[in-house]
């Protein structure tokens, strides 16, 4: 969608700080946007219109060989085949990414902590290819990776017990969970996170990714209504789409939205038949990784238990990141854990591991043993990454007899904060929540992409930069993630640079003038229906 | 009267100027309407204007869900399965027995190799566990580009593309290549990957008998006669034929050479998942295609997994750049999920290294299959399915049963009998809802170079002993 209402110009703009809703909320709830101002739009849609006319001109001079071009080509014995690609499958990829590709996979050669060391590379041909030139960019500020309770680490006491277990074990299972590959250390880890997360019982997996499109399908199939947030991560669309429900899409933390789409699916039934819907499972995640926004959970449980549908929520950002002991976003809002259906989670953030789990109800973890696709057919989790969890764990849970963990996620709060409330006093428009560790900072204009990857990495700062399709096609941003690794002198080094830049590249576009998420319009008629 | 005809006359002339624009604004309309019921599906619900508040909030509720799962009994196998403590190595211990291991898929028995734990070690000491990003957020490290590196020279591909998650691999790199409206011809017996990797693509699929190149060719003809109707669309249609090295359900090999032939004469691309012959087959362990001595740039697409051979995590997708190149922006489980573990990249180009170095292996391995294959035949009540040199194979019964309870209660009894006598096996296990085309229940024998002549002759002489326990 191109998000035209970001062009709607709003003279009387309403300041609302904080937006509670009935008692539900427990503490303020901080979260805020502010509209694409009016100029920026425009010049960011004649920047796409200039790049796309440059891009078919290009390819035209590409096609009569007036200009060289890079692209890998069909073998000439498959050259009558079908076209492996249609022509403007690749528009965007050849005539847009290509020019400033080298914001993304840069390569590194150390811990992703708190710094870590960039390889140098440089492209003689416009980014068609890189060459590495051998020299090591070091001690660059680590403002990408999403290590949030700094436990990327390779001395301390989790790395030790990692290394014990691969001379013990090997990297390997070379078997499923279901057949030769529940290994003790699984069921060891897998205690540990139920009681980690209040929950009766849980389950690991190997990937995060795949926790997601490998169990959602053994939850819900024809009959049944997924209803998902429309900035949901891939991992969760694949999974709705192949649980084979029909699935509607609601605004993004927009609990309207959802409670129409809820009281509309049981007052109409499925299509056509009119049938009632099997079970409604709304599926949301706790810190949303491109918003910044935290989910509003106590309106969704409030929701979820007037129209008895079930709730999946996905903690992958927020497991550790949040709540004053990091039990996750239930934790922050102080709501219970039994209230929510599925609680899936990832260990590739704030763990520094690999994996996901899902936990629940002894029924549900049962069922999913039996009928995860991951359980049945995916090698089990490797036994050293399973020891990073389960000490990075215990140090969080206090089980080592420290409060390592616990000041960590209390530094991680406080650098939130502080890293946040600089951002926004700068004149950047920041989104999201004022608690969420993910930071992003709008650049809109497709230039400044590329320009701003390239000036952070002069300054010696890594940074993410991310533009369409991740986000709406005017809404390009940066995106910090703040870690409890990071020191003050390291946030004010990054913040100082952010801001010059921030001046080279004419970033501050605020007047401050937040408009809280709520109050995003939404087209309250249609919703996309999917079925197959 | 004049007045009146001229006015005549102008309209026409006038209807006749402007019929070109109506027509061209009608067919737009229609064309905009078309697409919009093909695509986007996006419709109103009808509004039930017919049901005031009050029957709206009764509808609500009265409305009860089915309960989130069903209920599982304690008695489903799923729920009993084996507990190894320990290292799942050569010596196991399953459920407190100690055992010589024939389930897992260690093939070179690399899994306890000491240079391979170290090169994991020291990853570790360099990088930490784990990578905390995408492969586009700073989750790329350089002994990534290294095993891509080292797995296309392995391969001797232009390219290889790693995953961090063996299942992943063939069901991310499937979608990013055959959309909708694409025609897959597809191995009934193919594995579960490949099936998802088919659904989430909303490609046509074609199912093929199980390595029956002639009712794959009845469907390729269909095809033709198909596209000769409708040339316009052929034109457009991707056709890839998917297919397995040594099949995980089957233990049996693909026709390859038969499936190129058909592959040039119908034009259509063939992707070949490798997981269980990659570092088996082929002198050098390159796979399916070294064993039948076949161009591998013949084709189009290898996956394969980094769990079995290797005894690492993960898996790994190679063929030319101009094929492979394209995941790095459209494979969903490439993109959007953390990469891999760099002390699991470490463990993997160790493995390699260690293939690389003793060709040997291959060969030890392929006659440590043959050995227990042979001593199988003629279990009277069982047959063993695949072939002599598949280090996973299948045991069935000749007979069913009559329910695939039974059998599998049956066939769980045998691998008891086994373990009790410290031989681990384990059934092949599947979900038998989801599957498309079940297979009949087995037990999986899997062969390991680290396995003695005596060892399998005695898991040999077990099976034939416990078959007779249980089956007369
Ligand atoms: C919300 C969400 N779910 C799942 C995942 C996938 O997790 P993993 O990287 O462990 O595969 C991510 C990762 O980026 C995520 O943001
Ligand atoms: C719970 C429930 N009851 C009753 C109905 C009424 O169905 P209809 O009036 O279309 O037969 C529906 C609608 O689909 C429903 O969901």
């Amino acid at each position: 969608s191109l998000h035209l209402h970001g062009l709607q110009f709003n003279a009387q703009r309403q300041v609302h700080y904080i937006a509670q809703n009935g008692g539900l909320y427990k503490r303020p709830f901080n979260e805020s946007f502010e509209e694409t101002p009016m100029l920026v739009a425009v010049l960011t849609y004649m920047g796409y219109g200039i790049l796309t006319l440059f891009g078919y001109l290009r390819d035209f001079l590409r096609e009569w060989k007036i200009e060289k071009c890079h692209n890998a080509t069909e073998r000439e014995e498959q050259k009558d085949f079908v076209p492996l690609y249609q022509d403007f499958e690749n528009f965007y990829t050849r005539n847009l990414y290509m020019r400033i590709r080298d914001s993304w996979n840069r390569p590194i050669c150390s811990v992703p902590g708190a710094r870590f060391d960039v390889l140098e590379r440089i492209s003689y041909d416009y980014n068609w290819t890189f060459n590495y030139t051998g020299k090591v960019i070091q001690d660059v500020i680590n403002m990408g990776s999403y290590n949030y309770l700094g436990f990327a680490e390779s001395f301390g006491i989790c790395a030790d017990a990692a290394a014990e277990v691969t001379e013990k074990y090997g990297a390997g299972v070379c078997s499923t969970r279901q057949e030769m590959g529940s290994l003790d250390k699984h069921e060891e880890l897998e205690e540990l996170v139920a009681q980690f997360l209040g929950v009766e019982a849980a389950m690991t997996f190997g990937m995060g990714f795949a926790t997601n499109s490998m169990n959602i399908p053994a939850l819900a199939g024809k009959g049944c209504l997924i209803l998902s947030d429309e900035l949901n991560h891939a991992s969760l669309v694949l999974g709705a789409r192949l649980s084979g429900a029909t699935i509607r899409v609601f605004k993004h933390n927009n609990m309207q939205s959802l409670e129409k789409l809820l009281k509309d699916a049981i007052v109409h039934g499925q299509p056509r038949t009119h049938r009632p819907w099997k079970k409604i499972l709304i599926l949301v995640e706790g810190i949303y990784s491109m918003e910044g926004s935290i989910v509003r959970l106590p309106e969704v449980i409030a929701l979820k238990k007037k129209y008895k549908a079930y709730l999946y929520l996905d903690e992958a950002h927020s497991i550790g990141a949040l709540g004053p002991s990091g039990r996750g976003v239930v934790e922050y809002f102080g709501l219970d854990p039994m209230d929510v259906d599925i609680m899936m989670g990832t260990f590739t953030k704030s763990f520094g591991a690999a994996g996901g789990y899902i936990g629940g109800r002894k029924e549900l973890l049962a069922y999913l043993r039996s009928h995860s696709h991951s359980a049945v057919y995916a090698t089990s989790m490797s036994p050293p990454i399973v020891e990073q969890i389960i000490t990075s764990m215990k140090c969080i849970m206090g089980k080592d007899g420290t409060t390592i963990g616990q000041d960590r996620v209390q530094q991680l709060a406080e650098n939130t904060r502080y890293f946040r409330g600089r951002l926004k006093k700068m004149g950047f428009i920041i989104y999201g929540n004022d608690d969420s560790p993910v930071v992003p900072l709008m650049l809109y204009m497709p230039a400044k992409i590329g320009a701003f990857g390239r000036e952070m990495l002069k300054r010696n700062i890594g940074v993410v930069v991310v533009g369409f399709p991740a986000t709406p096609i005017i809404e390009s941003r940066a995106r910090f993630c703040v870690s409890a690794a990071h020191t003050k002198e390291m946030l004010d080094v990054a913040l100082k640079e952010i801001s010059e830049v921030g001046d080279l590249l004419q970033l501050k576009y605020s007047r401050h003038k937040p408009v809280p998420l709520l109050d995003r319009p939404f087209d309250e008629t249609t919703y996309e229906e999917t079925e197959d | 009267l004049r007045t009146f005809s001229d006015l005549n006359t102008m309209l026409e002339t006038q209807f006749l100027f402007l019929a070109p624009a109506y027509h061209l604004i009608l067919e737009g309309i229609l064309i905009l309407w078309i697409v919009r019921l093909l695509f986007s599906k996006t419709y109103k619900l009808q509004e039930r204007s017919d049901l005031t508040e009050k029957e709206k909030e009764e509808l609500i509720e009265e409305w009860q869900p089915e309960p989130l799962v069903p209920p599982v009994s304690k008695e489903h196998p799923a729920l009993n399965y084996n507990i190894v403590s320990g290292p799942p190595n050569h010596k196991i211990v399953v459920n407190g027995k100690e055992c010589i291991n024939f389930a897992s898929f260690n093939f070179l028995g690399l899994l306890a190799n000491e240079r391979v734990k170290n090169a994991a070690l020291t990853s570790l000491r360099k990088y930490g566990v784990g990578t905390c990003g995408p492969r586009g957020f700073y989750g790329t490290f350089d002994v990534h580009l290294e095993l891509e590196d080292r797995l296309a020279k392995f391969m001797r591909t232009e390219e290889a593309i790693i995953y961090s998650y063996g299942f992943a691999t063939i069901a991310s790199a499937i979608p990013a290549y055959s959309k909708r409206g694409d025609l897959v011809f597809v191995d009934e017996s193919a594995c579960f990957a490949i099936q998802k990797g088919l659904q989430a693509s909303r490609s046509n699929l074609k199912y093929f008998k199980h390595n029956d190149m002639a009712d794959l060719e009845r469907l390729l003809k269909e095809q033709e006669a198909e596209d000769q109707k409708n040339p316009r669309k052929a034109r457009v249609t991707r056709r890839f034929i998917i297919v397995e090295g040594l099949y995980m359900n089957t233990g049996n090999i693909c026709p390859l050479p038969e499936l190129l032939k058909l592959k040039y004469k119908y034009k259509v691309r063939i992707f070949l998942e490798e997981s269980l012959s990659f570092g088996v087959l082929g002198e050098h362990g390159q796979g399916v295609t070294e064993h039948f001595g076949i161009n591998i740039d013949d084709i189009d697409l290898i996956s394969a997994n980094m769990e079995n051979s290797l005894a690492s995590v993960g898996g790994f997708c190679c063929g030319r750049s101009f094929v492979i190149d394209h995941q790095r922006l459209s494979g969903q489980g490439y993109c959007f999920s953390a990469s891999l573990p760099p002390m699991l990249a470490s463990a993997a180009i160790e493995a390699l290294n260690i293939m690389e170095e003793n060709p040997d292996i291959f060969s030890v391995l392929r006659e440590k299959c043959q050995r227990i294959h042979n001593m199988l035949q003629g279990i009277s009540g069982m047959k063993v399915v695949g072939e002599s040199f598949s280090p996973a194979f299948h045991l069935q019964l000749e007979k069913s049963t009559g329910s695939r309870e039974s059998d599998v209660k049956l066939l769980q009894a045998i691998i008891d009998y086994c373990t009790d006598r410290q031989i681990a096996l384990t059934q092949a296990r599947y979900l038998d809802k989801d599957e498309k085309f079940l297979p009949p229940p087995s037990i999986r024998v899997v062969v390991s170079v680290e396995q003695t002549e005596e060892e399998l002759d005695k898991a040999a002489a077990l099976i034939k002993e416990a078959a007779q326990h249980n089956l007369h």
